[in-house]
């Protein structure tokens, strides 16, 4: 019992630990199945894992709709196009419907988003050991395949949306006007100061962690009951099947709530009271 | 929830990404389907247009359909009108021309009946004369009555 116990506690850590790359005092090290942990704590590290896959999904984005903008035709267009300008038109209605100001990234900011964390977010359709059984065969101790999974991911894009939120509204606001928004809401008196900055620095600082976390959790989430259900057995194929369908909605929604708040947050800061 | 510098990696590309997307791709899509929007709502104008370019073609095609019926209508009544009177004509003429034929007719008729009549009274006469001549040749001189005679002729 304690035999089996040991054996799913490892294939769930093993499935859950990135392949990494680290600079120790003996150069650059990958981790290994003996020394899983080696780059634990070290911030000189980079889930090779994780770079590879986003990296190969945000290329595969690129290079479809670069295809698809290059032969973008005015008139009657094929059914790649028509697809591509489906989520073009689905990204830019949201955008319109929420941001009124005339700002030339956003729209592109939304679609990056959109596309690409749904994509990463698709990789948790792919069964949980196809992958990494691939890669043990050829010497990959470690792979984690959904690149949304991984908290460096999902804070690297919220942060950057961070510091567009901040950009703009110094941008729009100035500094006077932002400042007072943080100082003078939502209690209008001078001594309210100390509160408001309490208050309204905790909803700014809300903003990015609760955008990447709500991701990280719900595709970590995801992809952690699809390891317990693969050590099921053949129960699995049944709930396997019945959680992918759950899921297909989660990864969709997931992304469009990235995106969509994102455009609200940049929205706000381009509010000028 | 181990940060590093995975963080900073992603960071880049979420920037490239976007800058690519921004710069290459957004752009030319948005101006494509814009376009394409333009062109069909200018299309949808145009079929607009000929339909009711067409509606006014039917309404103008009919009116001149009616036009064409009156005009027919108009040179049959006349047709008719101007059969109606060559036939008037034509019969008048042939009336004249038939009360003509008759008159000259009647004229010689009345010729001939006055010749006969001139005739006969010669021969009346000329039997009349002879009648008596063979009468008066026992007793009479022809030439000594020949004025009596005469007044019996004119007075035939």
């Amino acid at each position: 019992m304690s035999e089996t116990e040991h054996t799913s506690t490892s294939y769930i850590k093993h499935h859950l630990q990135n392949l990494q790359v680290c600079s120790t005092q003996e150069g650059w090290q990958f981790n290994t199945a003996e020394n899983p942990t080696l780059c634990k704590g070290n911030f000189n590290t980079i889930n090779v894992d994780s770079m590879f896959f986003s990296l190969l999904l945000g290329f595969i984005f690129l290079w479809m709709f670069r295809r698809a903008a290059k032969k973008a035709t005015i008139g009657v267009p094929g059914k790649f196009q028509a697809f591509i300008e489906l989520v073009i038109e689905f990204v830019d209605t949201n955008v319109k419907d929420t941001f009124h100001g005339k700002n030339k990234l956003i729209a592109p900011l939304g679609l990056t988003i959109f596309v690409w964390v749904y994509m990463m977010n698709l990789m948790d359709l792919i069964p949980v050991d196809y992958i990494p059984t691939i890669a043990h065969a050829i010497g990959v101790p470690f792979l984690k395949v959904v690149p949304s999974t991984d908290v460096n991911v999902t804070f690297a894009m919220s942060i950057s949306v961070f510091i567009l939120i901040l950009f703009y509204s110094f941008k729009i606001k100035g500094i006077k006007g932002f400042t007072k928004e943080l100082t003078l809401n939502p209690f209008n008196h001078w001594a309210a100061i100390p509160i408001n900055i309490v208050l309204e620095g905790a909803a700014l600082i809300a903003k990015p962690i609760s955008l990447s976390l709500r991701l990280f959790g719900n595709m970590y989430a995801g992809e952690l009951i699809y390891i317990l259900i693969a050590l099921m057995g053949v129960y699995q194929l049944p709930l396997h099947f019945g959680w992918s369908i759950l899921h297909l909605l989660v990864t969709f929604l997931q992304a469009f709530i990235f995106m969509m708040l994102t455009i609200v947050y940049l929205s706000l800061a381009h509010e000028d009271h | 929830m181990d940060f590093n510098m995975t963080l900073l990696g992603q960071t880049i590309a979420m920037i490239v990404f976007v800058w690519f997307t921004m710069k290459y791709i957004w752009p030319h899509l948005d101006a494509a389907i814009s376009e394409r929007q333009e062109k069909i709502a200018d299309g949808l104008a145009a079929a607009d247009r000929s339909q009711h370019d067409l509606e006014l073609a039917q309404k103008k095609a009919a009116e001149t359909m009616r036009e064409a019926k009156d005009k027919a209508a108009e040179l049959l009544d006349q047709a008719k009108k101007r059969h109606a009177e060559i036939v008037d004509s034509a019969k008048d003429d042939a009336r004249g021309e038939a009360d003509k034929i008759k008159v000259g007719a009647q004229a010689e008729i009345e010729q001939e009946v006055h010749r006969a009549r001139e005739e006969l009274r010669k021969q009346v006469s000329a039997l009349a004369v002879a009648g008596a001549e063979k009468i008066l040749q026992r007793s009479i001189d022809a030439s000594a009555h020949a004025d009596i005679l005469d007044s019996l002729v004119a007075e035939l």
